[in-house]
């Protein structure tokens, strides 16, 4: 079963994922999250994104797939990675769209997502979540082997095969339009202590 | 006059290599008691479970199989080059690249720097090189501060040249602004570095100094302190709270440097550093 409803309310997902599967994932669920994900960060995107516009196919299918932004440290001897946490993720906002149209349906990151990402999640029933965000110690713990797929030369930015087991993240921007962050700060914003242009919440 | 004194370039190289190693799995002391200061504040139940989870992963790296994080950094380095040293042997900057390079390969740390910014953005394979500030000051010693800088944070730092008239409000406007769109990008919670005065070039470095104070330590102006403990509880009432899942604690220090700057001039200017704080220091 692709998403796992535990006792305590925790979810546990497994790509591939459908569309019902990610309607069932909401903003603020605590997510583990297991199986293969993809790592691709910054210049694998690139190549992904000019892959696509060739025409040609990319190094593993995205239909259903999660994306995990992660550039590992190297793996000591014995050890399937080194420190593996999640990086910042509007910085792969300007690929985001073009994969969720070819069929992806989860991303792993860290911080939040531009306004094209999060109607691009809507419009292709997809979600975001996120990783604890310099905890790359205590993800590591989490993945159980790795596989470089593509762009060996990219060194750390080359697309892996991982299989994880229980990470941990957040739901931060579900299919519906709902964003985790905006929630989670707005009632302990002081506007009072703050400058004009700061402050939230009065009467929107 | 003072007599010269000789230092190898290779004990600079092992100063640099001994703390590349070792501050990407301990990050300092007083940054370790931060964290758990932030854990006995924080109001937020979920904030303070991530302040756990902080912990727990500091505790991990200093196991020494796991860096704090994977990007384990640019690596800034501080000299303070005596004037009666004589460095033989090898250049600065080809000794602390060695150092940078010994240390990358033997800690099991990432490769995160590329050789151009534009075009190929080819990865230069052992995190080099490393970005170096020399100040040369009186006496014979060399101190050595080497930063493991994360690119999250750094992308998340500001600058701008203020007007004299936007004053200290202008200057509080603008470090708020900085730490509430650095959001949930920048890792919070961690520590915000300001510089200001000086000129443009001068003023981003004097932000990055700032950061590298000890956690916490107040200026020792006490004026500047005061505005320290002011923008620390403000960046506070953001809510942004631990990796912004809302809360009382998005910043644990806010540390201020200050410096002459010319009649025209208001420059400042925002280093943001995440939690994963990791610093060192060697005396040759």
């Amino acid at each position: 079963m692709p998403v796992e409803v535990l006792e305590d309310g925790r979810k546990r997902i497994r790509a591939p994922l459908s569309d019902e599967d990610v309607r069932l994932l909401s903003a603020g669920d605590v997510v583990l999250v297991s199986g293969a994900v993809y790592a691709a960060r910054d210049a694998a995107h690139k190549r992904l994104i000019e892959l696509l516009d060739a025409g040609r196919e990319l190094p593993f299918d995205p239909v259903g797939q999660i994306v995990y932004y992660v550039g590992p440290t190297p793996e000591r001897p014995g050890r399937p990675i080194g420190s593996a946490g999640p990086t910042t993720a509007s910085r792969m906002d300007p690929y985001t769209p073009r994969l969720l149209e070819v069929g992806l349906k989860g991303i792993i990151g860290k911080g939040g997502r531009g306004p094209s990402v999060r109607r691009a999640l809507e419009a292709h029933t997809a979600v975001y979540m996120a990783a604890l965000g310099g905890g790359g110690a205590l993800a590591a713990l989490q993945i159980r082997a790795q596989r470089v797929i593509a762009f060996e030369e990219l060194g750390p930015e080359a697309v892996r095969e991982l299989e994880i087991e229980d990470l941990p993240v957040w739901v931060v921007d579900d299919c519906r339009g709902r964003d985790l962050y905006a929630e989670a700060i707005r009632p302990w914003r002081r506007n009072e202590l703050l400058p004009e242009g700061l402050r939230i919440g009065e009467g929107s | 006059m003072a007599p010269v004194r000789e230092v190898d370039a290779a004990e600079i190289t092992e100063a640099v290599r001994a703390l590349v190693a070792e501050i990407n799995y301990r990050v300092p002391p007083e940054m370790v008691a931060a964290v758990r200061r932030a854990r006995e504040r924080e109001r937020s139940a979920l904030g303070r479970q991530v302040l756990d989870l902080l912990l727990r992963n500091q505790e991990l790296a200093a196991e020494g199989i796991y860096p704090y994080c994977q990007d384990t950094g640019s690596t800034v380095v501080f000299v303070d080059l005596g004037q009666d040293v004589h460095v033989v042997g090898a250049g600065l900057q080809e000794a602390v690249d060695e150092g940078v390079r010994r240390g990358t390969r033997e800690a099991y740390l990432r490769s995160s720097i590329v050789a151009d910014p534009l075009f190929a953005r080819r990865n230069t394979g052992d995190n080099t090189p490393a970005f170096l500030h020399v100040r040369i000051v009186p006496g014979d010693r060399v101190r050595i501060q080497v930063d493991a800088k994360g690119g999250g944070s750094e992308n998340k730092s500001r600058h701008a040249m203020l007007r004299p008239a936007d004053g200290v409000e202008g200057v509080k406007a603008f470090v708020l602004k900085a730490v509430a769109e650095a959001g949930p990008d920048a890792c919070p919670p961690g520590i915000v570095g300001v510089g200001v005065g000086g000129n443009f070039e001068v003023v981003a470095e004097l932000a990055k100094r700032a950061l590298l104070r000890d956690v916490g330590a107040p200026n020792p102006d006490p004026e500047v302190a005061r505005l320290e403990a002011e923008l620390l509880e403000r960046c506070n009432a953001l809510g942004i709270g631990p990796q912004s899942l809302g809360g009382t604690q998005t910043v644990l220090a806010v540390h201020v440097e200050t410096m002459p700057t010319h009649i025209a001039s208001l420059p400042v200017a925002v280093n943001i550093e995440c939690h994963a704080h990791r610093t060192g220091t060697r005396v040759i």
